[in-house]
Protein backbone atom coordinates (compact mmCIF):
# COMPACT_ATOMS: atom_id res chain seq x y z
CA UNK A 1 0.00 0.00 0.00
CA UNK A 2 2.93 2.37 1.12
CA UNK A 3 4.52 2.05 -1.94
CA UNK A 4 1.67 2.33 -4.18
CA UNK A 5 1.02 5.67 -2.67
CA UNK A 6 5.08 6.66 -3.07
CA UNK A 7 5.08 5.35 -6.67
CA UNK A 8 1.60 7.39 -7.22
CA UNK A 9 3.62 10.42 -5.97
CA UNK A 10 6.24 9.83 -7.94
CA UNK A 11 3.96 9.71 -10.96
CA UNK A 12 2.52 12.76 -10.29
CA UNK A 13 5.80 14.31 -9.62
CA UNK A 14 6.58 13.06 -13.29
CA UNK A 15 3.45 14.89 -15.24
CA UNK A 16 3.65 17.94 -13.02
CA UNK A 17 7.45 18.27 -14.20
CA UNK A 18 6.50 17.72 -17.51
CA UNK A 19 3.64 19.94 -17.29
CA UNK A 20 6.01 22.95 -16.28
CA UNK A 21 8.24 22.01 -18.62
CA UNK A 22 5.46 23.82 -20.78
CA UNK A 23 6.33 27.16 -19.57
CA UNK A 24 9.64 27.48 -21.46
CA UNK A 25 8.32 26.23 -24.22
CA UNK A 26 5.34 28.16 -24.49
CA UNK A 27 7.10 31.35 -23.41
CA UNK A 28 10.28 30.54 -26.29
CA UNK A 29 7.95 29.79 -29.63
CA UNK A 30 5.82 33.07 -29.03
CA UNK A 31 8.26 34.70 -28.69
CA UNK A 32 10.07 33.57 -32.10
CA UNK A 33 6.81 33.69 -33.51
CA UNK A 34 6.40 37.41 -32.52
CA UNK A 35 9.89 38.18 -33.87
CA UNK A 36 9.36 36.02 -36.82
CA UNK A 37 6.32 37.76 -37.65
CA UNK A 38 8.06 41.11 -37.63
CA UNK A 39 10.98 39.88 -39.81
CA UNK A 40 8.05 38.69 -42.24
CA UNK A 41 7.45 43.09 -43.37
CA UNK A 42 4.29 44.38 -43.42
CA UNK A 43 1.37 44.22 -40.20
CA UNK A 44 -1.87 43.96 -39.72
CA UNK A 45 -2.62 47.84 -40.47
CA UNK A 46 -1.31 47.70 -43.60
CA UNK A 47 -2.66 44.11 -45.20
CA UNK A 48 -6.25 45.15 -44.14
CA UNK A 49 -6.60 48.06 -45.86
CA UNK A 50 -4.24 46.35 -48.91
CA UNK A 51 -7.37 44.26 -49.02
CA UNK A 52 -9.91 47.06 -48.69
CA UNK A 53 -8.05 48.09 -52.06
CA UNK A 54 -9.41 52.29 -50.68
CA UNK A 55 -6.86 54.81 -50.67
CA UNK A 56 -6.34 55.73 -47.07
CA UNK A 57 -3.78 58.59 -46.07
CA UNK A 58 -0.91 57.84 -44.12
CA UNK A 59 -2.12 59.15 -41.07
CA UNK A 60 -5.40 57.10 -40.61
CA UNK A 61 -2.90 53.97 -41.18
CA UNK A 62 -0.71 55.47 -38.15
CA UNK A 63 -3.76 56.33 -36.12
CA UNK A 64 -4.87 52.33 -36.72
CA UNK A 65 -1.27 51.32 -35.88
CA UNK A 66 -1.12 53.39 -32.62
CA UNK A 67 -4.73 52.16 -31.98
CA UNK A 68 -3.42 48.43 -32.15
CA UNK A 69 -0.37 49.50 -30.36
CA UNK A 70 1.95 48.18 -33.16
CA UNK A 71 3.73 51.45 -33.12
CA UNK A 72 5.44 50.74 -30.05
CA UNK A 73 8.96 48.87 -29.85
CA UNK A 74 8.77 44.57 -30.13
CA UNK A 75 9.42 43.59 -26.77
CA UNK A 76 6.99 46.04 -24.78
CA UNK A 77 4.40 44.69 -27.69
CA UNK A 78 5.22 41.28 -26.75
CA UNK A 79 5.56 42.29 -23.05
CA UNK A 80 2.18 43.79 -23.08
CA UNK A 81 0.77 40.39 -24.75
CA UNK A 82 2.29 38.12 -22.01
CA UNK A 83 1.05 39.88 -19.18
CA UNK A 84 -2.49 39.89 -21.09
CA UNK A 85 -1.98 36.04 -21.50
CA UNK A 86 -0.79 36.01 -17.55
CA UNK A 87 -4.43 37.73 -16.95
CA UNK A 88 -6.31 35.21 -18.95
CA UNK A 89 -6.69 37.53 -21.81
CA UNK A 90 -5.34 36.45 -25.22
CA UNK A 91 -6.37 40.01 -26.47
CA UNK A 92 -8.92 40.81 -29.60
CA UNK A 93 -8.14 39.93 -33.19
CA UNK A 94 -6.78 42.61 -35.28
CA UNK A 95 -9.19 41.92 -37.86
CA UNK A 96 -12.33 41.20 -36.72
CA UNK A 97 -11.95 42.74 -33.11
CA UNK A 98 -13.37 39.81 -31.31
CA UNK A 99 -12.13 37.96 -28.98
CA UNK A 100 -9.28 35.38 -29.60
CA UNK A 101 -10.25 33.23 -27.57
CA UNK A 102 -13.73 32.69 -28.27
CA UNK A 103 -13.27 32.83 -31.64
CA UNK A 104 -10.43 29.86 -31.49
CA UNK A 105 -12.87 28.14 -29.41
CA UNK A 106 -15.86 28.49 -32.07
CA UNK A 107 -13.27 27.20 -34.87
CA UNK A 108 -12.24 24.54 -32.21
CA UNK A 109 -15.22 22.45 -32.34
CA UNK A 110 -14.78 21.78 -36.45
CA UNK A 111 -11.50 20.74 -36.05
CA UNK A 112 -12.03 18.44 -32.98
CA UNK A 113 -14.80 16.62 -35.04
CA UNK A 114 -12.69 16.63 -38.02
CA UNK A 115 -9.61 14.68 -36.41
CA UNK A 116 -12.22 12.93 -34.48
CA UNK A 117 -13.41 11.53 -37.66
CA UNK A 118 -10.60 11.11 -39.72
CA UNK A 119 -8.30 9.50 -36.91
CA UNK A 120 -11.43 6.68 -36.03
CA UNK A 121 -11.74 6.17 -40.00
CA UNK A 122 -7.66 5.95 -40.17
CA UNK A 123 -7.53 3.16 -37.20
CA UNK A 124 -10.33 1.41 -39.05
CA UNK A 125 -8.85 0.97 -42.52
CA UNK A 126 -5.06 1.11 -41.53
CA UNK A 127 -4.67 -1.00 -38.38
CA UNK A 128 -6.54 -3.80 -39.94
CA UNK A 129 -5.34 -3.81 -43.19
CA UNK A 130 -1.59 -3.54 -41.52
CA UNK A 131 -1.68 -6.72 -39.71
CA UNK A 132 -3.80 -8.63 -42.82
CA UNK A 133 -0.66 -7.98 -45.15
CA UNK A 134 2.27 -8.74 -42.19
CA UNK A 135 0.44 -11.85 -41.42
CA UNK A 136 -0.10 -12.65 -45.38
CA UNK A 137 3.54 -11.57 -45.95
CA UNK A 138 4.54 -11.96 -49.95
CA UNK A 139 1.40 -13.28 -50.77
CA UNK A 140 -1.10 -11.73 -53.54
CA UNK A 141 -3.17 -9.56 -50.38
CA UNK A 142 0.02 -8.18 -49.22
CA UNK A 143 0.78 -7.31 -52.65
CA UNK A 144 -2.42 -5.14 -53.51
CA UNK A 145 -2.83 -3.90 -49.98
CA UNK A 146 1.22 -2.38 -50.51
CA UNK A 147 -0.05 -1.42 -53.83
CA UNK A 148 -3.02 0.33 -52.72
CA UNK A 149 -0.79 1.89 -49.88
CA UNK A 150 1.47 3.22 -52.43
CA UNK A 151 -1.12 4.98 -54.34
CA UNK A 152 -2.60 6.55 -51.68
CA UNK A 153 0.92 7.46 -50.36
CA UNK A 154 1.61 8.93 -54.32
CA UNK A 155 -1.31 11.17 -54.36
CA UNK A 156 -1.31 14.30 -52.46
CA UNK A 157 -3.91 15.56 -50.28
CA UNK A 158 -5.78 17.94 -52.16
CA UNK A 159 -6.30 15.35 -55.46
CA UNK A 160 -7.88 12.78 -52.87
CA UNK A 161 -10.25 15.42 -52.59
CA UNK A 162 -10.88 16.63 -55.47
CA UNK A 163 -11.26 12.23 -56.26
CA UNK A 164 -13.57 11.82 -53.24
CA UNK A 165 -15.56 14.84 -53.72
CA UNK A 166 -16.54 13.48 -58.09
CA UNK A 167 -17.15 10.18 -56.58
CA UNK A 168 -19.30 11.06 -53.56
CA UNK A 169 -20.31 14.26 -53.94
CA UNK A 170 -21.01 14.84 -57.73
CA UNK A 171 -21.49 11.19 -58.97
CA UNK A 172 -23.20 9.39 -56.16
CA UNK A 173 -24.78 12.67 -54.93
CA UNK A 174 -24.33 11.44 -51.16
CA UNK A 175 -23.11 14.13 -49.04
CA UNK A 176 -22.29 18.03 -49.74
CA UNK A 177 -18.76 18.96 -51.63
CA UNK A 178 -18.84 21.90 -49.52
CA UNK A 179 -19.28 21.80 -46.13
CA UNK A 180 -22.88 23.49 -45.25
CA UNK A 181 -21.61 23.96 -41.74
CA UNK A 182 -20.41 22.60 -38.73
CA UNK A 183 -22.02 18.62 -38.91
CA UNK A 184 -21.19 15.07 -39.33
CA UNK A 185 -22.46 14.86 -42.93
CA UNK A 186 -20.27 17.78 -43.99
CA UNK A 187 -16.85 16.09 -42.06
CA UNK A 188 -17.36 13.37 -44.00
CA UNK A 189 -15.65 14.03 -47.06
CA UNK A 190 -12.67 16.08 -45.29
CA UNK A 191 -12.22 13.37 -42.77
CA UNK A 192 -12.47 10.54 -45.40
CA UNK A 193 -9.74 12.62 -47.50
CA UNK A 194 -7.63 12.61 -44.16
CA UNK A 195 -8.08 9.08 -43.77
CA UNK A 196 -7.25 7.96 -46.64
CA UNK A 197 -3.40 9.38 -47.29
CA UNK A 198 -2.81 8.55 -42.94
CA UNK A 199 -3.80 4.74 -43.97
CA UNK A 200 -2.17 4.70 -46.83
CA UNK A 201 1.13 6.11 -44.69
CA UNK A 202 -0.25 3.46 -41.52
CA UNK A 203 -0.67 0.41 -43.27
CA UNK A 204 3.05 -0.08 -44.30
CA UNK A 205 3.90 1.05 -40.68
CA UNK A 206 1.83 -0.91 -39.01
CA UNK A 207 2.72 -3.96 -41.21
CA UNK A 208 6.19 -3.08 -40.62
CA UNK A 209 5.63 -3.07 -36.73
CA UNK A 210 3.55 -6.57 -37.03
CA UNK A 211 6.16 -7.96 -39.44
CA UNK A 212 8.78 -7.22 -36.81
CA UNK A 213 7.26 -8.49 -33.82
CA UNK A 214 6.82 -11.65 -35.89
CA UNK A 215 9.89 -12.20 -36.09
CA UNK A 216 11.66 -12.22 -32.64
CA UNK A 217 12.39 -15.15 -30.83
CA UNK A 218 9.50 -15.43 -28.89
CA UNK A 219 7.07 -15.99 -31.33
CA UNK A 220 9.24 -19.45 -31.65
CA UNK A 221 8.75 -20.06 -27.96
CA UNK A 222 4.67 -19.07 -28.32
CA UNK A 223 4.86 -21.76 -31.07
CA UNK A 224 6.85 -24.49 -29.60
CA UNK A 225 4.57 -24.31 -26.94
CA UNK A 226 1.03 -25.21 -28.96
CA UNK A 227 0.08 -21.52 -28.68
CA UNK A 228 -2.74 -21.10 -31.88
CA UNK A 229 -1.92 -18.47 -34.39
CA UNK A 230 -4.79 -16.52 -33.63
CA UNK A 231 -3.15 -16.01 -29.96
CA UNK A 232 -0.02 -15.52 -30.79
CA UNK A 233 -1.16 -12.33 -32.84
CA UNK A 234 -3.86 -10.89 -31.00
CA UNK A 235 -2.65 -11.40 -27.39
CA UNK A 236 1.07 -11.59 -27.57
CA UNK A 237 2.36 -9.31 -30.78
CA UNK A 238 -0.60 -6.91 -30.70
CA UNK A 239 0.27 -6.28 -27.52
CA UNK A 240 3.50 -5.12 -28.91
CA UNK A 241 3.48 -3.87 -31.83
CA UNK A 242 1.11 -1.78 -30.25
CA UNK A 243 2.79 0.55 -29.09
CA UNK A 244 4.48 1.32 -32.37
CA UNK A 245 1.08 2.20 -33.09
CA UNK A 246 -0.04 4.37 -30.42
CA UNK A 247 2.95 6.31 -31.03
CA UNK A 248 2.34 6.65 -34.81
CA UNK A 249 -1.31 7.76 -34.09
CA UNK A 250 -0.14 10.29 -31.38
CA UNK A 251 1.60 12.04 -33.76
CA UNK A 252 -1.31 12.47 -36.05
CA UNK A 253 -3.97 13.64 -33.44
CA UNK A 254 -1.16 16.73 -32.60
CA UNK A 255 -1.15 17.52 -36.22
CA UNK A 256 -5.08 17.17 -36.53
CA UNK A 257 -5.81 18.93 -33.78
CA UNK A 258 -3.47 22.06 -35.43
CA UNK A 259 -5.89 21.97 -38.52
CA UNK A 260 -5.48 20.86 -41.68
CA UNK A 261 -5.19 24.22 -43.79
CA UNK A 262 -5.52 22.60 -46.99
CA UNK A 263 -7.92 20.10 -46.48
CA UNK A 264 -9.97 22.78 -43.88
CA UNK A 265 -9.66 25.06 -47.14
CA UNK A 266 -10.96 23.01 -49.57
CA UNK A 267 -13.50 22.10 -47.95
CA UNK A 268 -14.21 24.99 -46.57
CA UNK A 269 -14.69 23.62 -43.59
CA UNK A 270 -14.46 26.32 -40.50
CA UNK A 271 -11.60 24.66 -38.23
CA UNK A 272 -8.82 26.43 -36.94
CA UNK A 273 -6.08 25.48 -39.94
CA UNK A 274 -7.85 27.53 -41.75
CA UNK A 275 -8.11 30.72 -39.12
CA UNK A 276 -4.24 30.09 -39.10
CA UNK A 277 -3.85 30.69 -43.02
CA UNK A 278 -6.25 33.45 -42.45
CA UNK A 279 -4.38 35.69 -39.46
CA UNK A 280 -1.02 34.52 -41.11
CA UNK A 281 -2.05 35.95 -44.06
CA UNK A 282 -3.73 39.50 -42.94
CA UNK A 283 -0.35 39.28 -40.08
CA UNK A 284 -3.47 38.68 -37.14
CA UNK A 285 -1.13 38.40 -34.52
CA UNK A 286 -3.05 37.44 -31.56
CA UNK A 287 -4.77 34.73 -33.55
CA UNK A 288 -1.64 33.45 -34.54
CA UNK A 289 0.11 33.76 -30.97
CA UNK A 290 -2.98 31.68 -29.84
CA UNK A 291 -2.52 29.48 -32.71
CA UNK A 292 0.72 28.25 -31.72
CA UNK A 293 0.16 28.04 -28.05
CA UNK A 294 -2.54 25.90 -29.28
CA UNK A 295 0.05 23.95 -30.62
CA UNK A 296 2.59 23.81 -28.13
CA UNK A 297 -0.01 22.40 -26.03
CA UNK A 298 -1.24 20.17 -27.80
CA UNK A 299 2.36 18.56 -28.71
CA UNK A 300 3.64 18.60 -25.36
CA UNK A 301 0.37 16.82 -23.79
CA UNK A 302 -0.38 14.17 -26.79
CA UNK A 303 3.62 13.35 -25.77
CA UNK A 304 2.95 13.34 -22.37
CA UNK A 305 -0.63 10.88 -22.85
CA UNK A 306 1.66 8.88 -24.64
CA UNK A 307 4.39 8.23 -22.19
CA UNK A 308 1.96 7.51 -19.73
CA UNK A 309 -0.05 4.80 -22.15
CA UNK A 310 3.52 3.27 -22.54
CA UNK A 311 4.45 3.51 -18.79
CA UNK A 312 0.94 1.29 -18.31
CA UNK A 313 1.54 -0.73 -21.02
CA UNK A 314 5.59 -1.80 -21.05
CA UNK A 315 5.86 -3.38 -17.94
CA UNK A 316 9.36 -2.81 -18.65
CA UNK A 317 9.31 1.31 -18.40
CA UNK A 318 7.00 0.86 -15.89
CA UNK A 319 9.21 -1.59 -13.29
CA UNK A 320 12.22 -0.06 -14.87
CA UNK A 321 11.59 3.71 -13.49
CA UNK A 322 10.33 2.28 -10.39
CA UNK A 323 13.68 0.97 -9.66
CA UNK A 324 15.93 3.90 -10.62
CA UNK A 325 13.66 6.19 -7.88
CA UNK B 1 10.11 -50.47 -25.47
CA UNK B 2 8.78 -48.47 -28.60
CA UNK B 3 10.31 -45.68 -30.18
CA UNK B 4 8.37 -42.39 -29.00
CA UNK B 5 10.47 -40.70 -32.29
CA UNK B 6 12.16 -41.93 -34.95
CA UNK B 7 14.33 -39.85 -37.52
CA UNK B 8 14.85 -41.80 -40.76
CA UNK B 9 17.45 -40.37 -43.43
CA UNK B 10 16.37 -36.83 -42.81
CA UNK B 11 17.52 -34.22 -45.19
CA UNK B 12 17.22 -30.16 -44.22
CA UNK B 13 18.52 -27.68 -46.32
CA UNK B 14 18.67 -24.15 -45.61
CA UNK B 15 18.59 -21.51 -48.46
CA UNK B 16 19.51 -23.91 -50.97
CA UNK B 17 22.56 -25.85 -49.04
CA UNK B 18 22.12 -28.74 -46.90
CA UNK B 19 22.16 -28.91 -43.37
CA UNK B 20 21.34 -32.21 -42.43
CA UNK B 21 21.70 -34.93 -44.63
CA UNK B 22 20.32 -38.20 -44.44
CA UNK B 23 20.19 -38.26 -40.83
CA UNK B 24 18.63 -41.25 -38.52
CA UNK B 25 18.46 -41.95 -35.51
CA UNK B 26 15.58 -43.05 -33.17
CA UNK B 27 14.48 -41.81 -29.67
CA UNK B 28 12.70 -44.33 -26.63
CA UNK B 29 10.47 -43.66 -24.02
CA UNK B 30 12.16 -42.25 -21.54
CA UNK B 31 15.90 -41.92 -23.05
CA UNK B 32 18.09 -38.75 -23.41
CA UNK B 33 20.10 -38.67 -26.97
CA UNK B 34 22.21 -36.24 -27.06
CA UNK B 35 23.72 -34.51 -30.53
CA UNK B 36 26.93 -33.44 -30.04
CA UNK B 37 29.26 -31.15 -32.34
CA UNK B 38 31.08 -28.03 -33.55
CA UNK B 39 28.50 -24.86 -34.11
CA UNK B 40 27.23 -25.09 -37.40
CA UNK B 41 27.29 -28.66 -37.81
CA UNK B 42 23.56 -28.66 -38.30
CA UNK B 43 22.36 -29.80 -34.64
CA UNK B 44 19.51 -26.91 -33.86
CA UNK B 45 18.21 -27.63 -37.19
CA UNK B 46 17.28 -30.92 -36.27
CA UNK B 47 15.37 -29.71 -33.18
CA UNK B 48 13.41 -27.01 -35.08
CA UNK B 49 12.80 -29.44 -37.91
CA UNK B 50 10.91 -31.80 -35.70
CA UNK B 51 9.35 -28.71 -33.50
CA UNK B 52 8.55 -27.16 -37.40
CA UNK B 53 9.90 -24.49 -36.49
CA UNK B 54 12.79 -23.67 -39.15
CA UNK B 55 12.82 -19.89 -40.68
CA UNK B 56 11.14 -19.55 -44.20
CA UNK B 57 14.32 -20.36 -45.85
CA UNK B 58 14.50 -23.65 -44.33
CA UNK B 59 13.17 -26.87 -45.82
CA UNK B 60 12.50 -30.59 -45.36
CA UNK B 61 14.07 -32.23 -48.40
CA UNK B 62 13.86 -35.91 -47.91
CA UNK B 63 13.37 -38.44 -44.83
CA UNK B 64 10.58 -38.63 -42.44
CA UNK B 65 10.08 -37.13 -38.50
CA UNK B 66 7.91 -40.20 -36.87
CA UNK B 67 6.24 -38.88 -33.69
CA UNK B 68 4.28 -42.52 -32.66
CA UNK B 69 2.17 -42.75 -36.08
CA UNK B 70 2.65 -39.06 -37.17
CA UNK B 71 5.34 -38.02 -39.89
CA UNK B 72 5.62 -34.73 -38.59
CA UNK B 73 7.40 -33.44 -42.09
CA UNK B 74 3.90 -34.17 -43.46
CA UNK B 75 1.44 -33.46 -40.91
CA UNK B 76 0.09 -29.81 -41.33
CA UNK B 77 0.76 -27.12 -39.18
CA UNK B 78 -2.35 -27.00 -36.81
CA UNK B 79 -2.14 -30.50 -36.56
CA UNK B 80 1.46 -29.92 -35.56
CA UNK B 81 0.25 -27.30 -33.10
CA UNK B 82 -1.79 -29.18 -31.26
CA UNK B 83 1.05 -32.03 -30.52
CA UNK B 84 3.53 -28.67 -29.32
CA UNK B 85 3.26 -28.17 -25.91
CA UNK B 86 0.92 -31.05 -24.96
CA UNK B 87 3.02 -34.04 -26.49
CA UNK B 88 6.60 -32.17 -27.57
CA UNK B 89 8.04 -29.87 -25.01
CA UNK B 90 10.60 -27.48 -26.31
CA UNK B 91 13.48 -25.56 -24.19
CA UNK B 92 15.58 -22.90 -25.73
CA UNK B 93 19.21 -22.03 -25.54
CA UNK B 94 17.83 -18.57 -23.80
CA UNK B 95 14.77 -19.49 -22.61
CA UNK B 96 14.18 -15.79 -21.56
CA UNK B 97 13.60 -15.05 -25.04
CA UNK B 98 11.45 -17.49 -25.53
CA UNK B 99 8.54 -15.54 -23.29
CA UNK B 100 6.69 -12.52 -24.45
CA UNK B 101 8.68 -9.52 -22.66
CA UNK B 102 5.38 -7.82 -21.54
CA UNK B 103 3.56 -10.30 -20.27
CA UNK B 104 3.66 -11.92 -16.53
CA UNK B 105 5.40 -16.04 -16.61
CA UNK B 106 1.70 -16.34 -14.89
CA UNK B 107 -0.39 -15.05 -18.41
CA UNK B 108 2.26 -17.12 -20.09
CA UNK B 109 2.10 -20.65 -18.57
CA UNK B 110 -1.76 -20.09 -18.17
CA UNK B 111 -2.48 -19.57 -21.82
CA UNK B 112 -0.48 -22.93 -22.41
CA UNK B 113 -2.43 -24.33 -19.92
CA UNK B 114 -5.55 -23.00 -21.97
CA UNK B 115 -3.99 -24.94 -25.15
CA UNK B 116 -4.88 -28.29 -23.55
CA UNK B 117 -8.86 -26.59 -22.52
CA UNK B 118 -10.63 -24.85 -20.13
CA UNK B 119 -9.01 -24.35 -16.36
CA UNK B 120 -10.33 -22.52 -13.27
CA UNK B 121 -7.82 -19.57 -12.71
CA UNK B 122 -7.43 -21.10 -8.91
CA UNK B 123 -6.74 -24.63 -10.02
CA UNK B 124 -4.13 -23.50 -12.38
CA UNK B 125 -2.43 -21.62 -9.73
CA UNK B 126 -2.28 -24.45 -7.53
CA UNK B 127 -0.55 -26.44 -10.92
CA UNK B 128 1.63 -23.71 -11.42
CA UNK B 129 3.29 -23.12 -7.95
CA UNK B 130 3.49 -27.00 -7.42
CA UNK B 131 4.84 -27.31 -11.32
CA UNK B 132 7.79 -24.86 -9.86
CA UNK B 133 8.36 -26.12 -6.68
CA UNK B 134 8.85 -29.16 -7.96
CA UNK B 135 11.39 -28.14 -9.83
CA UNK B 136 13.31 -26.77 -7.17
CA UNK B 137 12.19 -23.29 -7.92
CA UNK B 138 11.78 -21.22 -4.12
CA UNK B 139 9.23 -18.68 -3.77
CA UNK B 140 6.84 -19.43 -6.92
CA UNK B 141 4.46 -17.15 -6.15
CA UNK B 142 6.92 -14.17 -7.05
CA UNK B 143 8.10 -15.79 -10.06
CA UNK B 144 4.56 -16.33 -11.23
CA UNK B 145 4.04 -12.69 -10.43
CA UNK B 146 7.22 -11.46 -12.61
CA UNK B 147 7.77 -10.04 -15.94
CA UNK B 148 10.56 -12.52 -17.79
CA UNK B 149 12.89 -9.36 -17.50
CA UNK B 150 12.66 -9.00 -14.11
CA UNK B 151 14.39 -13.02 -13.52
CA UNK B 152 18.03 -13.46 -13.57
CA UNK B 153 19.31 -15.64 -16.67
CA UNK B 154 19.66 -19.16 -14.52
CA UNK B 155 15.98 -18.55 -13.15
CA UNK B 156 14.11 -17.87 -16.91
CA UNK B 157 15.88 -21.08 -17.93
CA UNK B 158 14.89 -23.06 -15.34
CA UNK B 159 10.92 -21.50 -15.79
CA UNK B 160 11.66 -22.33 -19.29
CA UNK B 161 12.01 -25.81 -18.43
CA UNK B 162 8.91 -25.44 -15.89
CA UNK B 163 7.04 -23.97 -19.00
CA UNK B 164 7.78 -26.77 -21.51
CA UNK B 165 6.64 -29.30 -18.84
CA UNK B 166 3.26 -27.74 -17.49
CA UNK B 167 1.39 -30.33 -20.08
CA UNK B 168 3.42 -33.07 -19.57
CA UNK B 169 4.96 -33.85 -22.58
CA UNK B 170 6.50 -37.15 -23.31
CA UNK B 171 9.22 -35.83 -25.29
CA UNK B 172 11.28 -32.96 -24.97
CA UNK B 173 13.41 -31.48 -27.18
CA UNK B 174 16.48 -28.92 -25.38
CA UNK B 175 18.19 -27.06 -27.78
CA UNK B 176 21.84 -26.33 -25.76
CA UNK B 177 19.82 -25.47 -22.25
CA UNK B 178 23.01 -25.34 -20.13
CA UNK B 179 25.03 -23.37 -23.03
CA UNK B 180 24.23 -19.62 -21.94
CA UNK B 181 23.74 -19.98 -18.13
CA UNK B 182 27.59 -20.18 -15.47
CA UNK B 183 28.89 -23.42 -14.18
CA UNK B 184 26.26 -23.33 -11.18
CA UNK B 185 23.14 -22.87 -12.80
CA UNK B 186 24.15 -25.55 -15.27
CA UNK B 187 24.34 -28.24 -12.80
CA UNK B 188 20.77 -27.12 -11.77
CA UNK B 189 19.54 -27.54 -15.09
CA UNK B 190 20.96 -30.89 -16.00
CA UNK B 191 19.24 -31.88 -12.33
CA UNK B 192 15.84 -30.36 -13.93
CA UNK B 193 15.77 -32.01 -16.68
CA UNK B 194 17.03 -34.96 -15.30
CA UNK B 195 13.85 -34.66 -12.99
CA UNK B 196 11.98 -34.04 -16.17
CA UNK B 197 12.54 -37.77 -17.16
CA UNK B 198 12.10 -39.44 -14.09
CA UNK B 199 8.70 -37.52 -12.39
CA UNK B 200 7.04 -36.93 -16.46
CA UNK B 201 8.56 -39.99 -17.71
CA UNK B 202 10.05 -37.45 -20.84
CA UNK B 203 12.36 -39.02 -23.44
CA UNK B 204 14.87 -36.04 -24.41
CA UNK B 205 16.51 -35.06 -27.25
CA UNK B 206 19.31 -32.86 -26.26
CA UNK B 207 21.49 -30.44 -28.80
CA UNK B 208 24.93 -29.66 -26.63
CA UNK B 209 28.67 -29.15 -26.95
CA UNK B 210 29.29 -29.37 -23.38
CA UNK B 211 30.97 -33.12 -22.64
CA UNK B 212 29.99 -32.99 -19.27
CA UNK B 213 26.24 -32.18 -19.52
CA UNK B 214 26.36 -34.92 -22.22
CA UNK B 215 28.52 -37.30 -19.86
CA UNK B 216 26.04 -36.78 -16.90
CA UNK B 217 22.40 -37.15 -18.53
CA UNK B 218 22.45 -39.06 -21.74
CA UNK B 219 21.63 -42.53 -22.68
CA UNK B 220 22.96 -42.59 -26.56
CA UNK B 221 24.75 -39.53 -28.44
CA UNK B 222 24.99 -39.04 -31.98
CA UNK B 223 28.17 -37.23 -32.88
CA UNK B 224 27.14 -34.46 -35.40
CA UNK B 225 30.00 -33.24 -38.48
CA UNK B 226 28.80 -31.18 -41.39
CA UNK B 227 25.27 -32.45 -41.06
CA UNK B 228 25.94 -36.32 -40.53
CA UNK B 229 26.06 -38.36 -38.12
CA UNK B 230 29.74 -39.85 -37.97
CA UNK B 231 29.19 -41.97 -34.78
CA UNK B 232 25.85 -43.15 -32.62
CA UNK B 233 25.38 -45.28 -29.73
CA UNK B 234 25.14 -45.51 -26.63
CA UNK B 235 26.92 -43.23 -24.58
CA UNK B 236 29.39 -45.32 -22.50
CA UNK B 237 30.53 -46.57 -26.07
CA UNK B 238 30.87 -43.22 -27.69
CA UNK B 239 32.84 -41.66 -25.34
CA UNK B 240 35.50 -44.85 -24.16
CA UNK B 241 35.64 -45.99 -27.33
CA UNK B 242 35.22 -43.61 -29.87
CA UNK B 243 35.92 -44.49 -33.28
CA UNK B 244 35.63 -41.72 -35.67
CA UNK B 245 38.32 -39.63 -35.67
CA UNK B 246 36.04 -36.68 -35.32
CA UNK B 247 34.41 -38.19 -32.00
CA UNK B 248 38.15 -38.53 -30.48
CA UNK B 249 38.94 -34.60 -31.56
CA UNK B 250 35.94 -33.54 -29.66
CA UNK B 251 37.00 -35.16 -26.68
CA UNK B 252 40.33 -34.44 -26.86
CA UNK B 253 39.54 -30.10 -27.04
CA UNK B 254 37.34 -30.63 -23.85
CA UNK B 255 38.60 -29.05 -20.57
CA UNK B 256 39.32 -31.29 -18.36
CA UNK B 257 38.67 -31.19 -14.23
CA UNK B 258 40.64 -34.24 -12.65
CA UNK B 259 38.60 -35.66 -9.58
CA UNK B 260 40.33 -34.98 -6.23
Amino acid sequence: MLACIRIFYIKMKYIGKRLLQLIPILIGITFLSFAMMRIAGSDAVEEMYNVRESAVSEQVIEAKRAELGLDRPFLVQYGSWLIGILHGDMGKSYISGRDVFMTFLSKLRATLLLSVLSLGLTVLISIPLGILAAVRQGRLTDKVLRGLSFLGNAMPGFFTAMVVMEIFGLKLNLLPVISTGVNLKSAILPALTLAISMSAKYLRQVRAAVLEELNKDYIKGLKSRGISDRIILWKNVMRSASLTIITLLALSIGSLLGGTAIIESIFMWDGVGKLAIDAINMRDYPIILAYVMWMAIIFVVVNLVTDIIYHFMDPRIRLGEGEDS
Amino acid sequence: MSDILAVNDLTVSYAGDESVSGLSFSLKEGEILCIVGESGSGKSTILKAVAGLLSSDGEIRGGQILFGNADLTSISDSDLRKLLGSEIGMVFQNAGASFHPMRTIRDQLYEIQRTAGKMDRSVFEKKAEGLLESFGLANPKRILDSYPFELSGGMQQRVGIAAAMLLSPRLLLADEPTSAVDVMIQRRVVEELLLARKDYGAAILMVTHQMGVVRRMANQVLVLKDGRAVEYGPVDQVLRTPKADYTKKLLAAEPRLRRA
